[in-house]
């Protein structure tokens, strides 16, 4: 049962990337995007990764697309066409597709007790992070203890995204004037 | 979208329960699915959605460009904070164990705070850049 679920939900994601494609108008891009995100939570909830599902739907469902709205507000909603490179375009799509489906063949099956990712350190924190940091939700103990350093990583990323942001888009009172005079 | 009641009223009604409910993830990330990332992400969405009705100017009284900017500092100190306390208390970087009387409760108030530092810096800097966004134009 859970194989049909996973089969008809990736349908569906690829049925929305297909959409995506042929969209001209920004917004319903933005808003299919928002669809393919919240499938893409469901689908992680259906693989039991609720933290992750979590995530993507406030990540990718909620804030990206708001944001996504204000750039657009800024830079205009129709895409600008463009006929040149169809075919260099078209070659390296399929070449990357060629490429990523054969990495593919050498991946271990989802859910294999074999898979390294299930043999490494996870057996460890499945085992020992009850006696070690003591909350019941193994995800936070191993995202906030055991790869604390990782996540200031992550912490500093978004800080500094920040700061290009606005090193970016925010003008100083005298760039604006000087506009103004223009 | 300002001048309509429904929108309007709805918001109103639904603003306090997403920022509560960024306040709950944020808190009980230790027990149910959930934490800084997230809590900042939806508590932030609250306050944008604020700043959707009530216009730009009304959000900033609120919850300022100075004050977020600030905030996303503080929270990435806080981590890194953490982390250096650890190590004045003679353990590694972002060793949590000995900051308290036992390790258990040391990773308790470790992940805790370093939780807190990430809802603080993600909160902020969506803010900062939807704000960021509404300013340029």
């Amino acid at each position: 049962m859970e194989h049909f679920i996973i089969i008809f939900l990736l349908s569906l994601l690829a049925i929305t990337a297909i959409a995506i494609i042929f969209m001209r108008d920004m917004l319903s891009v933005i808003m299919l995007g928002s669809i393919y995100s919240l499938l893409s939570a469901v689908i992680f909830v259906v693989l039991d990764a609720v933290d992750v599902a979590f995530t993507e739907a406030a990540v990718g469902a909620g804030i990206s697309s708001v944001l996504f709205l204000s750039a657009f507000a800024v830079t205009g909603k129709r895409q600008a066409l463009k006929q040149k490179n169809k075919l260099i375009a078209l070659i390296s799509v399929s070449l990357t597709a060629a490429a990523l489906l054969y990495a593919t063949s050498d991946m271990p099956y989802v859910g294999d007790p074999d898979a390294p990712v299930q043999t490494h350190v996870a057996t460890r924190y499945i085992e020992q992070s009850g006696s070690e940091v003591g909350i019941p939700n193994i995800v936070t103990s191993v995202l906030a203890s055991y790869r604390g350093f990782d996540t200031l990583g992550e912490v500093a990323v978004v800080f500094t995204a920040m700061i290009a942001v606005l090193l970016l888009l925010l003008r100083r009172k005298e760039e604006q004037e000087i506009d103004r005079e223009k | 979208m300002k001048n309509n009641p429904i929108i309007k009223q709805t918001s109103f009604l639904l603003i306090p329960v997403i920022l509560l409910f960024g306040l709950y993830v944020q808190f009980h990330g230790d027990f149910g699915p959930g934490g800084g990332f997230q809590a900042g992400v939806i508590f932030a969405s609250g306050l944008i959605l604020y700043a959707l009705i009530e216009g730009q100017a009304k959000a900033e009284q609120v919850f300022s460009m100075r004050l977020a900017r600030i905030l996303a500092a503080s929270g990435l100190l806080l981590y890194a904070g953490v982390g250096v306390a650890s190590m004045f208390l003679g353990a590694n970087f972002l060793d949590y164990n000995v900051l308290a009387h036992d390790p258990l409760h040391g990773q308790h108030w470790g992940i805790f705070w370093v939780e807190l530092g990430v809802g603080l810096t993600v909160t902020s800097v969506m803010l900062s850049i939807f704000y960021a966004f509404t300013h340029f134009k």
